[in-house]
């Protein structure tokens, strides 16, 4: 029956598409040099499969196939440009010159130099965030662009800028060296951290669009550490899974935020806190970790605690202090004063905070405000405490917080009425 | 003496001109090099490629730090210039960090327009 066969083949062309376009883009990238006509290569290759593969049969290597018609059928629309336009033959020749490999050796390090050429430092943040959602993920421009609220025409344009700044430059298509690869590892993570934060921060904005933001960096995450098993890796994606498990219990089925200590534990998932906590093992068993390690350290301590009570503060406090040590930020430091309220009481965390906002550090920040009067309200100190409440609702702007602000805000002016 | 000529101009504006426009204007740069060929004063020129292809490099305290873009500030000046041969920008970022000012201000890597 051909049109059985040509459906069968049509389902497999498409589910090859999901599982393996972005390995053949990868690599048509390093043989094409060009992420333009390789994106062009890579559809006319899928295309031909569909024709082909009715008549001939499946091959027996479909990706090898893909990737040596995808080549081809690039250097057959580079011949006729070039009969066309008499432009210089040099991407032609740099083309042909470079040789092809039958088999499918190296396909997991162009995945891997993708991701490095789209997370370079050269490029804006904005940028390196575009195109590894764009050309890694195989997110369309669309999707991408709605994910982060810009209009679609902005994103496109930044895009095609990244692009041709990756030609222009000449920003090579390799893994970095041993002795850059800290830094560039850096970058890479940073990106996933960012994409990642965008669909968790936001999705209190209840839109599912963002919260598959989340989903797509864990997957980011899984890939590099199946291909680059670094201790930082391995702990941001801990990190992600860790803070992922407590999603559903973060709001109220109205949107209300929840803090961790009012969590009901058991709507967290404690699949994704067993793969975390092992994750966070292993990589500090390296001894080579570093801050995204020891900030999955200090969730999975929250995430193993019964409740909020329970939790074992000394060691969190202890955590922070490392992070203190080998990443320093007001942020961190804040975050270590509330640990070290928990241990040792609220006077001891809000002499800490003071020392911060005399320093003139966070004082716009929201959450050390927040910090503040949550600390002031435990002391009793009503009065104090709606005054920083106030100045933390004068500074946030997300919608959960501001309504949980201002419900805390109206408890505490019941007990101590202006 | 050695003088060095820096050519600024509206990169836009240019990249909507006609292509007449703009091939009139490049026969115009043609002839004013020949002139100054001629006249024995000529002794080097490149044609850059535009800002988008720019990189900044700074280095501070041992740190290196790109940024995407060319420099845009108005704090430090132009004080000098190294035309280098680099395999890539990684290679060319590499130099640019080597360059004393680098740790002081800031080094605008751009790459220069081939065959010209």
């Amino acid at each position: 029956m051909p049109d059985d066969v040509a459906a069968h083949v049509r389902d497999r062309v498409d589910s090859l598409y999901r599982s393996d376009s972005r390995r053949v883009l990868a690599t048509l990238i390093r043989l094409l040099g060009d992420f333009d006509i390789a994106e062009e290569a890579l559809q006319d290759a899928f295309a031909a499969a569909v024709e082909k593969w009715a008549e001939q049969g499946i091959p027996a290597n479909p990706r090898a196939w893909l990737i040596s018609t995808g080549r081809f059928k690039a250097i057959d629309r580079l011949r006729k440009t070039e009969r066309l336009e008499s432009t210089d033959a040099s991407a032609l020749d740099r083309i042909e010159a470079e040789a092809v490999a039958d088999d499918d050796d190296g396909v997991e390090d162009d995945r891997l130099r993708l991701i490095f050429t789209c997370c370079h430092p050269a490029l804006s943040p904005d940028a390196q965030v575009a195109l590894t959602l764009r050309e890694v993920c195989g997110l369309t421009t669309e999707q991408v662009a709605h994910a982060f609220l810009t209009p679609p025409p902005t994103l496109a344009q930044r895009i095609v800028r990244a692009k041709s700044k990756i030609r222009d430059a000449r920003i090579p298509y390799e893994i970095p060296s041993r002795a850059d690869l800290p830094d560039r590892l850096d970058t890479v993570l940073h990106v996933m951290y960012l994409v990642f934060n965008e669909g968790y921060l936001a999705s209190t904005g209840a839109s599912l669009t963002r919260s598959d933001l989340s989903a797509e960096a864990i997957r980011l995450a899984r890939l590099l550490v199946e291909l680059l098993p670094e201790p930082e890796a391995i702990g941001l994606l801990a990190l992600m899974l860790l803070h992922e498990a407590r999603r559903d219990a973060r709001t109220t089925p109205e949107g209300e935020m929840v803090l961790l200590e009012d969590q009901d534990r058991a709507r967290w998932d404690a699949q994704r806190i067993a793969e975390g906590v092992e994750l966070v093992e292993r990589a500090l068993a390296s001894r080579r970790f570093g801050p995204y390690t020891l900030q999955a350290a200090i969730a999975a301590v929250h995430a193993e605690a019964a409740s909020a009570a329970a939790t074992d503060w000394a060691q969190i406090v202890g955590l922070y202090d490392v992070l203190m040590r080998i990443d320093p930020s007001p942020v961190i430091e804040l975050n270590r004063a509330a640990a070290v309220a928990m241990r040792d009481g609220p006077d001891a965390g809000l002499a800490l905070i003071d020392a911060i906002l005399v320093r003139g550090d966070l004082v716009d920040y929201r959450l050390a405000h927040a910090a503040r009067g949550d600390l002031l309200r435990r002391l009793d100190r009503t009065g104090e405490a709606i005054n920083a409440y106030e100045r933390a609702l004068s500074l946030a702007t997300l919608d959960a917080e501001r309504s949980f602000i201002s419900r805390r805000l109206e408890a505490l002016r019941a007990i101590s009425p202006r | 003496m050695k003088y060095l000529c820096l050519i600024y101009d509206n990169e836009q504006a240019w990249q909507q001109f006609p292509a007449d426009v703009q091939q009139n204007y490049m026969g115009e740069y043609r002839a004013f090099t020949d002139s100054i060929k001629k006249s024995g004063q000529f002794v080097g020129a490149n044609q850059l490629q535009p800002t988008h292809s720019a990189t900044t490099v700074r280095s501070r305290n041992g740190k290196l730090s790109t940024t995407d873009g060319p420099y845009a500030e108005t704090k430090e000046q132009l004080g000098g210039y190294y035309l280098i041969d680099a395999k890539d920008l990684n290679d060319a970022i590499q130099v640019a960090s080597r360059i004393p000012s680098a740790r002081s201000g800031s080094i605008e890597v751009r790459p220069v327009v081939e065959g010209m």
